[in-house]
């Protein structure tokens, strides 16, 4: 135990000689916090739209004006002609036009039935989606506002509640997924980086001569960045809750025990890299080409997993840090507890024993 | 030119006998780029729905079945109470609960006015969104069938009525999948570059071998050309095979002129080469490298355009987007190849690119120091 502690302050130091890499260890998911939990949202506003007005009339005039009001549309005049728009596209200028055709009020006001065009630009599925909804439920306001002196008969009016999240901030989904990304890619990266360089310069090799157990040497180097990911979740937890005003409704004791499992897995992966390359180059690659988009895509906090094809939701299951995202979305925004969460815990746990049998056992082979 | 010449021999002897770095260049693009766009799906179907009928009256079940028709929703099954549809959200089993009060029915035809209540999983909005926002229209065509079989109808509906109708261009069938392939391409044809390029003259550094170009005559511009050129034939290569792959895979032909798109691709790749020569000179380690190239492209890609639209970003942060060399290539390749933009269409993203380029490598080349 004594040299278990000895060794482990020297992985420290090692660490915390390296001035510039800790800045960049606890400067970044601090940065990336910060700006994904700002910069991204789900939401559509200040969509640039092109209005083209035939009919020019009272009524297109007065529903040109309610969409222009609103913040999701900043509203351009300009094409006349479908060769117009289609450049306006083209340019990348707009994102969806809104068409009058001419006699619009007299349709409305003469035969109860006037229509209006909307084109969208489809290469971008999600905001052509959304801007068709938000336009249509503008649309739809304005003529419940006309038909205010009509009573209309057997009205249903559905009334949408939004659950946990009722301002629709971004953040709620992007922070708990940002965490498990960068929490994931810092400790697997790191690990996997740290033992091969030893491998690379040939240091190992002394390292296993020594009468300390080669087990142990592996465990010395990855606690340091057990520690350092800790402090990591700290921060980020204060960002999260002082700066992105994001709750933390379940308990804040099993939100660190559950992380401290996670990086647990992602060392214990990181050590598997580790010992299955040779070199830095390789590792970093691996970890880097072929962890940061897979992670991204199927953590599920960019894409629905239950959309994707069953085999890929088959294998968005290995993948640690979906369950991570689960289990810290649970616990900060819905509040859960552990009864709720013991499945994805156990699959942690699971796959952390599974990380580390597999890795001891190729290590044994490597030292014959 | 001679010296170049010999230094792009020994760089591509060098990346070449690296077999497993080969195989990691050539062979993970394309594993991803056929497997994550199939991942990327927003589309909006099976939308997991939990109802709760306190009604239980034709009409209610009428609804029910209309909302069950549409194909958007998958029923998770009745619940005798808001608090247990509710349990379902809690478990990510349900996505939105639709309540019917009691008396739906006979309230709509006694008091002409009924409410209805929709709850959604705002967590992460999208899918749970637009599924409310279907689910709203779902209902009003409802609420519109009732009505005429209720309402003796004149001729023409005695109020005013605006149909609106959508239409989707550049992609009319709503296909994720031609939306996501381009994207996608640009990342990794990014990703490789740069890490590549970062890696490089780090690992020089680290290995000792850079002391030995050092202390040659080779300029200093010379030099960095030698370890751009090898990392952009490879992209450019990658970049080739992706499209090859997009057409073959997905059946996505580019619309506009391939010219313009190779132009594009060539100028924006020394750009991001530059980016990560730049680090390279900057730090001392690979792992040093790394991770700069991590933080940035976690950056470059999130700020990119590709998941979340730019412009409902705040006003800093479209700012950042436009000095990211890769939003400028996700909104070239989208607009190049869906929508058949031509180069008056993009000059802007080339000038932008060619400045970053312009900047970046003339910094790397300044910032690389033979004496050290």
């Amino acid at each position: 135990m004594k040299q278990f502690i000895a060794f482990v302050r020297k992985e420290f130091f090692h660490v915390l000689r390296d001035r510039r890499t800790l800045l960049i260890l606890f400067g970044m998911p601090i940065a990336q916090i910060l700006i994904f939990g700002f910069a991204l949202t789900n939401e559509v506003k200040d969509s640039e739209i092109l209005v083209v007005d035939y009919a020019k009339d009272d009524a297109s005039q007065q529903t040109i004006s309610e969409i222009g009001a609103s913040r999701y549309f900043n509203i351009r005049n300009a094409a006349l002609t479908h060769k117009e728009i289609l450049s306006t596209f083209q340019q990348g200028k707009i994102k969806a036009v809104v068409v009058f055709p001419a006699g619009f009020n007299r349709d409305l006001l003469h035969d109860n039935q006037a229509h209006i065009q909307i084109i969208t630009d489809a290469t971008d599925i999600n905001t052509a989606n959304m801007i068709t909804n938000y336009l249509t439920s503008i649309i739809r306001d304005y003529q419940t506002k006309i038909n205010e002196n009509f009573s209309i008969p057997y009205q249903i009016i559905p009334e949408t509640r939004m659950l946990y999240n009722p301002q629709l901030k971004g953040a709620h989904g992007f922070v708990p997924g940002v965490m498990a990304l960068v929490l994931m890619l810092v400790s697997v990266m790191m690990t996997a980086i740290s033992i091969v360089k030893e491998k690379e310069t040939g240091t190992m090799e002394i390292l296993l001569v020594s009468p300390f157990k080669p087990v142990l040497v592996i465990f010395a180097k990855a606690f340091p960045y057990l520690i350092l990911s800790l402090i990591n979740v700290t921060a980020i937890l204060f960002l999260s809750v002082f700066a992105l005003q994001l709750p933390v409704k379940g308990s804040l004791l099993l939100l660190f025990a559950e992380s401290t499992l996670f990086i647990i897995t992602c060392l214990a992966l990181g050590i598997f890299i580790s010992i299955k390359t040779d070199s830095q180059q390789i590792a970093m690659l691996i970890s880097l080409m072929g962890m940061l988009l897979p992670t991204m895509m199927f953590s599920g906090f960019l894409f629905p997993i239950e959309n994707m094809p069953v085999p890929l939701q088959v294998v968005s299951n290995i993948i640690p840090s979906k369950w991570y995202y689960i289990i810290v979305k649970s616990i900060m925004i819905k509040g859960l507890g552990i009864a709720a969460l013991w499945k994805e815990t156990l699959i942690l746990a699971g796959m952390t024993l599974f990380l580390l049998t597999i890795s001891l056992k190729s290590f044994k082979i490597r030292l014959q | 030119m001679r010296t170049l010449r010999f230094l792009l021999r020994k760089e591509f002897r060098q990346i070449f006998r690296d077999k497993a770095i080969v195989a990691m260049i050539f062979l993970m693009p394309v594993i991803q780029l056929v497997i994550m766009p199939m991942a990327a799906d927003y589309e909006v179907r099976n939308v997991n729905l939990s109802v709760v009928d306190n009604d239980k009256s034709t009409y209610s079940q009428k609804l029910i079945s209309k909302v069950i028709a549409s194909g958007y929703f998958k029923l998770q099954g009745y619940n005798s109470s808001f608090k247990e549809a509710f349990r379902l959200i809690e478990s990510d089993k349900a996505d939105l609960i639709l309540e019917i009060p009691h008396g739906f029915e006979r309230n709509l035809i006694r008091e002409d006015k009924q409410k209805l209540f929709v709850a959604v999983n705002a967590i992460n909005g999208t899918k749970a969104n637009l599924g409310g926002a279907y689910l709203s229209n779902i209902i009003g065509n409802f609420n519109a069938d009732i009505r005429m079989q209720l309402v003796q109808q004149p001729r023409f509906s005695s109020f005013p009525v605006i149909n609106v109708v959508a239409s989707n261009w550049f992609n009319p069938v709503l296909n994720y999948k031609v939306f996501i392939v381009p994207g996608i391409l640009a990342i990794l044809v990014t990703m490789i570059g740069g890490f590549l390029a970062a890696l490089n003259i780090v690992k020089e550094k680290e290995v000792g071998t850079i002391e030995q170009i050092n202390v040659t005559p080779i300029k200093k511009h010379i030099f960095i050309l030698g370890k751009l050129i090898p990392f952009w034939i490879l992209a450019m290569i990658v970049f080739t095979i992706g499209l090859i792959l997009a057409r073959l895979v997905y059946g996505i032909i580019p619309v506009g002129s391939l010219m313009v798109l190779y132009a594009f691709i060539a100028i924006y790749l020394l750009s991001v080469l530059g980016f990560g020569l730049l680090v390279s000179t900057f730090c001392d380690t690979q792992q040093q490298a790394m991770f700069i190239m991590f933080f940035f492209m976690m950056l470059f890609i999130l700020l990119g355009g590709l998941f979340t639209s730019i412009d409902s970003m705040p006003d800093w942060a479209k700012l950042v987007t436009r000095i990211n060399p890769v939003r400028y290539m996700i909104e070239v390749m989208r607009m190049v190849i869906l929508k058949g933009s031509g180069f008056q269409d993009v000059m802007q993203h080339f000038g932008a690119v060619s400045l970053m380029a312009l900047i970046l490598n003339g910094w790397a080349i300044l910032n690389y120091k033979k004496t050290n």
